[in-house]
C-alpha cells in the first residue's frame, strides 16, 4: 500500500531475508516517502536487518529494495554516499575528540579536508555539541554520544538518513530533545529520516508516517494522522458510581471498556465529548478528569493484526 | 585591541542548516583519506598523547644508533680508514624495536575499530571492506617502512658527508632499502592478521610479540644446538625458514650479499627458497586479511 505524499524514496517489493533457521524478514511490500518515516517493530522484528539490506551492506534472499532510485544489491556504494546511517550500537572511539571523528566520518563519505572540517563545525553544533567536541568521546554521556552518532551520520549532508534506535539509553530529557532534533532533520535540514524503534509513542509524536513489521511482515503502513484517528479515544475519571456511569454512556450510544475505574470511551466525533459531559452531570457525579488516551503499541499490533487478517 | 565601527560586538548570527553542494570524492580518494589517517595513526597522531610515547619512543630507539654511527663515520673519516656503514643488518639487529612497533601499532590500526565498533560506519560509507583491507596494510606497512628505512637513510646519508666510496654504498644502502620494503610487508601482514583476531589490544600486542619474537628465539635456540652443538650446520640453516626475521635474514645474505645478523647463514642454493617462502608469507597473509575482513560481521 504506497501512501508517501511524494516521489518514495524507499521502495520495497517482496522482500526475503532467511538467515539459517530464521526469517528475519518474509515478502515485506512497502514504500516510504519523503519526510520522517517511523519503523516500528518489537525487537527482533528485523528492522536492523532492513536497514542493512537498504545500505547494501547484506544481500536479500529474495526480492527487490530500492533507495533513491537506486537498487541496494548492485549499487550499494553509490547509496552509501548519499545516505546516512547511525547505528544502534555503540561505535565511537573513545581516544578520539567529537571533531576530530566526525572529520574523519566526512573524509570517509567522500568530503575534502576543508569541506569535512567546516561541515563538522556546522554539524556539531546543530546537534547541540559546543566547547565539550574537542574533548576525548570516552568521557561523554550517553546523549552526547547520541548526538556524536547522529552527527557523523549528517556530516555530508546526505538525501536520506537511516536512524535506529536513536533514543536507546536516553534519560527522558535526552529522549525528548534527541526527537526533537530528528524533527528538525526533515523541517529544517531537508533530510527525509527512517527512524526505527520499538517505542510507537515516540514516534507519533515526529513520524508523517509509521510502518509496523513483526517478525519480518509488514501488519501497517499508513500516516500518523490516520492511525490517530482510528484509535482515539478519552479516558474519563469521576468521582463515584463508576458502574453507572458507564452503563448511562453505554446507554447513551457510545463504546466504552473499563479499566478499573477508569472508563475508555471511543471518541466517534465531537458530539462524544458533549454526551459524556451530560450524561455524567445528569447523574450527579463529579468529573476528576477527561483526557485524550494515545493508543499503545500493544493495541496497534492488536490492531494491526487484526487489518491484516481481515 | 580596536573593534570596528559598523559590526556590533558579541553578536551571533544563526545561518540556520546549509547544505552541501561541492565535490565528494570517489572510491579512491576516500581510499586514500583512509590511509593517511591510519598511517597517521601508525604513530599517534590525530590520537590522545599517550598514543604518542610508544611509537615516538620506538622512532628514537631505531634513530638513536644510526645517528650515533653516522657522528663516528663522520669524524673517524678524517682520522682514518672507515668501513662501510651495516646497512641491511641495521633492521635485524635491532629488530625488537620493529617487533614492540607492529605489536602495538598493528591492534591500534584494526582491532579499535572493531572494539569500538566503529567498523559498521565505514561500510555505512561507499568503501568496500577490501578497500578498508587495503588501506589499513598499506598504512601500517608504511610505518613499518619509515621506521626502518628512516635510520638506513642517515647511515646513508653519514657515509657520504665522510666521502666513503660513493657507488659501494649507494649500492648497499640501496639494497638494505629494498630489504626495509620486505620486512615492513611481511611484519604489517603478520601483525595485521592477528590483531584482526582480536578486538581486545592486549590480546593482539601479546599474540603479535608471541608470533615474531618466540618464533625467532626458538629458531636461533635450534639453530645454536644443531648447527653449533650438533655439527649439522646446513639442516640447522634451513631452520631459518621458520621464523620471520631468519627468513628475511636469509633472503638479504642471498640476494643483496649482506652480512648476515643470524646465528647461521643460509645454506647454499636456498637463497631462491627464501625468497619464495618470503613473497608466499606476505601474499598469505594479505590473502587471509582479506578473507578475514570479508566475513566479519557488522
Amino acid at each position: 500500500m504506497p501512501y508517501g505524499r511524494c516521489v518514495p524514496v524507499i521502495e520495497i517489493d517482496n522482500l526475503t531475508k532467511q538467515f539459517p533457521g530464521v526469517t528475519a524478514l518474509d515478502r515485506l511490500t512497502v514504500e516510504v516517502g519523503t519526510g520522517v518515516t517511523g519503523l516500528v517493530g518489537a525487537n527482533g522484528a528485523g528492522k536492523s536487518t532492513l536497514i542493512k539490506i537498504l545500505l547494501g551492506l547484506s544481500g536479500a534472499t529474495s526480492g527487490d529494495a530500492r533507495v533513491l532510485g537506486m537498487d541496494a544489491a548492485t549499487e550499494g556504494p553509490t547509496i552509501r554516499q548519499r545516505v546516512g546511517y547511525m547505528p544502534e550500537h555503540d561505535c565511537l572511539p573513545g581516544d578520539m575528540s567529537a571533531t576530530e571523528f566526525v572529520v574523519h566520518m566526512a573524509r570517509m563519505s567522500g568530503l575534502p579536508p576543508n569541506a569535512a572540517r567546516e561541515r563538522t563545525a556546522d554539524t556539531l553544533r546543530h546537534v547541540g555539541l559546543y566547547e565539550e567536541r574537542y574533548r576525548p568521546i570516552g568521557g561523554y554521556s550517553t546523549g552526547m554520544k547520541q548526538r556524536v552518532k547522529l552527527a557523523q551520520g549528517l556530516v555530508h549532508d546526505p538525501e536520506l538518513v537511516f536512524l535506529d534506535e536513536p533514543t536507546n539509553g536516553l534519560d527522558p530529557v535526552g529522549r525528548d530533545d534527541m526527537l526533537d532534533l530528528i524533527r528538525r532533520i526533515h523541517t529544517e535540514f531537508g533530510i527525509s529520516v527512517l527512524v526505527a524503534s520499538h517505542l510507537l509513542g515516540e514516534l507519533e509524536r515526529i513520524c508523517d508516517n509509521v510502518v509496523v513489521i513483526d517478525a519480518g511482515v509488514l501488519l501497517r503502513a499508513s500516516s500518523v494522522a490516520e492511525f490517530t484517528r482510528a484509535s482515539e479515544q478519552l479516558a474519563v475519571e469521576v468521582t463515584a458510581d463508576w458502574d453507572e456511569v458507564a452503563d448511562g454512556l453505554v446507554q447513551a450510544g457510545l463504546g466504552i471498556e473499563q479499566e478499573g475505574h477508569l472508563i475508555v470511551v471511543n471518541v466517534a466525533d465531537d458530539i462524544t465529548y458533549d454526551i459524556v459531559r451530560d450524561t455524567v452531570a445528569d447523574m450527579n457525579v463529579g468529573i476528576v478528569r477527561i483526557e485524550p488516551r494515545r493508543h499503545r503499541i500493544a493495541e496497534v499490533f492488536a490492531g494491526g493484526e487484526a487489518d491484516v487478517a481481515a | 585591541m580596536s573593534q570596528p565601527d559598523a559590526a556590533p560586538a558579541g553578536v551571533i548570527h544563526d545561518i540556520g542548516y546549509r547544505g552541501y553542494q561541492g565535490d565528494r570524492l570517489g572510491r579512491s580518494g576516500i581510499r586514500f583519506a583512509l590511509f593517511t589517517h591510519s598511517l597517521r595513526g601508525v604513530f599517534g597522531l590525530g590520537r590522545s598523547g599517550r598514543s604518542k610515547v610508544i611509537p615516538f619512543g620506538l622512532v628514537g630507539v631505531m634513530l638513536l644508533p644510526a645517528v650515533i654511527i653516522a657522528a663516528i663515520v663522520i669524524i673517524g673519516g678524517g682520522v682514518g680508514p672507515v668501513s662501510t656503514p651495516a646497512y641491511a643488518q641495521y633492521a635485524g639487529q635491532l629488530t625488537a624495536a620493529t617487533w614492540i612497533f607492529v605489536a602495538v601499532q598493528a591492534p591500534q590500526a584494526v582491532s579499535l575499530d572493531m572494539r569500538f565498533g566503529t567498523l559498521p560506519l565505514y561500510m555505512s560509507r561507499p568503501l568496500t571492506r577490501g578497500d578498508y583491507v587495503v588501506a589499513k596494510i598499506a598504512a601500517l606497512t608504511g610505518g613499518v617502512f619509515l621506521l626502518i628505512a628512516t635510520p638506513i637513510l642517515i647511515l646513508y646519508l653519514g657515509a657520504v658527508f665522510a666521502e666513503l666510496p660513493l657507488g659501494e654504498n649507494s649500492a648497499a644502502a640501496g639494497w638494505a632499502i629494498l630489504g626495509a620494503v620486505l620486512y615492513s610487508a611481511m611484519f604489517s601482514g603478520i601483525g595485521l592478521l592477528i590483531a584482526s583476531l582480536t578486538s581486545r589490544r592486549g590480546f593482539g600486542i601479546a599474540a603479535i610479540i608471541t608470533v615474531l619474537a618466540l618464533s625467532y628465539v626458538i629458531v636461533s635456540s635450534m639453530q645454536g644446538a644443531i648447527g653449533h652443538g650438533m655439527g649439522e650446520e646446513r639442516l640447522a640453516g634451513w631452520l631459518g625458514l621458520f621464523s620471520p626475521n631468519t627468513l628475511l635474514d636469509g633472503v638479504q645474505v642471498w640476494a643483496f650479499d649482506a652480512g648476515s645478523s643470524s646465528v647461521l647463514p643460509v645454506p647454499d642454493g636456498a637463497g631462491p627458497v627464501f625468497l619464495l617462502v618470503t613473497l608466499l608469507v606476505i601474499g598469505g597473509s594479505y590473502a587471509a586479511l582479506a578473507a578475514r575482513y570479508r566475513k566479519v560481521r557488522l
